[in-house]
């Protein structure tokens, strides 16, 4: 059995930016685990540009901004393993492994961070009706199999769900010379960045079908055609407006969901809104030593807050390694009114030098609505913001002085507010 | 005299913005909250650019298709043409960030660099 002061598992951005934080910090001896064959994450096959705007202050593609941290990594001579996926975890930090070149490891580690990242959400979560062929595939599969294999899917789709990894997909697929026939969502609005729907779906005259779903499929070995029809408001079909579309591949790009199977073996407390642990300021769970970051914590939607929040939870294992984190009076954070979930759930304040950024989603499109955080009965912070919608997360700064001003109270709220 | 309707992408508002157009020229925007709408729209009406990501063949490389950009935006109506003109060309590994692979692209006066790095693989 080996022995580590860290380990990290998981080596794509949340996992690498939380290896060089707790170098920088002075840890020496620790483990990146990281089952794919390179490092990097879900960013290796996220050619498009985008990324790094606020970390790097310029843009890059996702294999370029992975590289930055690739390259970090070896210069500050952190130790890594790829191939190498692990398959238990207990509460005590003992970690199993399995690797190509080692066959079984057992590590026992003195504090872990969990940076597992998340995974799309399969057609069996959704429960579409009809065939089982051929030709369906979540998008970030897809973008796998186009990215990095230089094999194409199908020729003629249909994608279902307008997230972000769907539309970029509806361009890349144009781009490769496929016909995308429509995106078709759900809801009334978009799940990606306008953005996106101006340089993905306009730029090439892609429809996106709001409201709408698909109610059939069509196919006997590989998928021949989709139904879509649009729904009411209570989000069921209009099945007398159904229409038929002849395809060959429908994409899914319908959510993430944190990957927390190794967490729960560890007895980590999950929240059954974000799908992701419960955790303190220093992104630490309720497993005493067991950090989160990254989308295995919550889904973000851009790389540079993956990074910051690691930066955090690195900082937080070192100072816990070193026995300097305090963890008694802590406060819970509730989202209320408006707001979805907000990370981090609990705070100790005798943690915080200075700031604390809390995170949230809220739960619908708020136009000129105040942002509002309540310690108790108390409101501190009162913001008015142009819009907030779901999926863009929104952040907010409480300072060391409003929680010195509310040293007695027991809870935190972040209330979204007409006026 | 044309119109036009725009989305702007300057932030998550995304105004939707009416744009008239006289002789290829901007002569009024409405539907915008503040002025990057209006800069937005007469450089979408006037001159709208993009930078092209996408994939260039790699013989023994993995990944097996070499990732790549070009180095500043060009105008949106020549990236298809890009893309083809991208398509002839066969890379050998090993590649790296950074290597050019065209000097200028359809008459760009742009270059396309590759945005990751492929190993030599035995195969
Ligand atoms: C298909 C897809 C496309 C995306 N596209 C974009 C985009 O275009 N722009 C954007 O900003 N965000 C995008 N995202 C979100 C993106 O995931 C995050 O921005 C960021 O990559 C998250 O970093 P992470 O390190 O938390 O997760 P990941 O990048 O997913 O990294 C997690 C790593 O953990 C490893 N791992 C998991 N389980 C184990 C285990 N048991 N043992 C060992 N290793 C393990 C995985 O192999 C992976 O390398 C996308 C997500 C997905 C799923
Ligand atoms: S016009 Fe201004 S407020 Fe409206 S989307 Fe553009 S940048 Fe945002």
């Amino acid at each position: 059995m080996q022995e580590f002061d860290l380990v990290i598992i998981g080596g794509g951005p949340a996992g690498l930016a939380a290896a060089v934080a707790a170098k920088e910090q002075g840890i020496e001896n620790l483990l990146i685990l990281e089952r794919e064959n390179k490092l990097g994450g879900i960013l290796n096959q996220c050619i498009h540009n985008g990324f790094g705007l606020q970390v790097f202050k310029e843009e890059l593609t996702g294999p370029e901004y992975a590289d930055r941290f690739i390259n970090l990594v070896k210069e500050k001579k952190i130790r890594y393993k790829t191939n190498t996926m692990v398959i238990d975890l207990s509460k005590d930090k003992l970690i199993t492994a399995v690797s190509k070149t080692d066959g079984i490891l057992t590590i026992q580690a003195k504090a872990i961070i969990l940076a597992m990242g998340c995974r799309e959400r399969p057609r069996g979560a959704l429960n579409i009706p009809g065939a089982r062929c051929a030709g369906i595939f979540t998008a970030g599969t897809a973008q796998k199999f186009v990215n990095i294999e230089g094999m194409m899917p199908g020729k003629n789709l249909v994608i279902l769900g307008s997230g972000d990894i769907g539309l970029i997909m509806a361009r890349r697929m144009t781009l490769e010379g496929a016909h995308v026939n429509a995106v078709v969502e759900l809801m009334p609005y978009s799940a990606g960045l306008t953005r996106n729907i101006v340089q993905c779906l306009d730029d090439y005259e892609i429809p996106l079908k709001l409201s709408h779903t698909v109610t059939n499929i069509v196919g006997k070995d590989r998928l021949e055609g989709v139904y879509i029809a649009p729904v009411d408001e209570n989000r069921k079909p209009i099945l007398a407006e159904e229409e038929y579309i002849p395809c060959d591949t429908l994409l899914l790009s319908v959510g993430l969901l944190p990957e927390n199977e190794l967490s729960k073996k560890a007895s980590v407390k999950l929240s059954p809104i974000t799908g992701g642990a419960e955790v303190d300021e220093g992104r630490e769970t309720n497993v005493d030593g067991i950090f989160a970051c990254g989308n295995v914590l919550h889904v973000h939607d851009l790389v540079d807050n993956v990074t910051e929040e690691s930066y955090i939870a690195g900082k937080a294992a070192v100072k816990y390694l070193k026995g300097l984190r305090i963890q008694s009076d802590r406060i819970e954070v509730k989202a209320k009114d408006g707001a979805r979930y907000v990370v981090p759930k609990y705070i100790n304040p005798r943690n915080i030098e200075k700031s604390l950024d809390l995170s949230f989603r809220v739960k619908d499109i708020y136009k000129d609505h105040y942002l509002s955080v309540y310690f108790d009965d108390s409101r501190a912070i009162h913001h008015k913001r142009k819009i907030m919608a779901p999926g863009e997360m929104q952040t907010v700064k409480i300072t060391s002085e409003m929680l010195n001003a509310h040293s007695l109270c027991s809870e935190i709220s972040i209330v979204i507010e007409k006026e | 005299m044309e119109q036009r309707a725009l989305i702007c992408i300057g932030c998550p508002m995304g105004c939707r913005l009416e744009v008239t157009i006289e002789n290829s020229q901007v002569v009024d925007v409405t539907g915008q909250s503040c002025k990057i709408g209006n800069t937005y729209a007469v450089k979408e009406c006037t001159n709208p650019t993009r930078i092209l990501t996408t994939t260039v063949e790699v013989e023994n490389g993995y990944p097996e298709v070499a990732s790549v950009k070009t180095e500043r935006d060009i105008p949106k109506g020549k990236l298809l043409e890009c893309v083809k003109e991208l398509k002839k060309i066969k890379l050998t590994a090993p590649v790296h960030i950074g290597d050019i692979v065209l000097e200028d692209i359809a008459n760009t006066g742009v270059r396309v660099v590759v945005t990751t790095n492929c190993d030599l693989v035995d195969k």
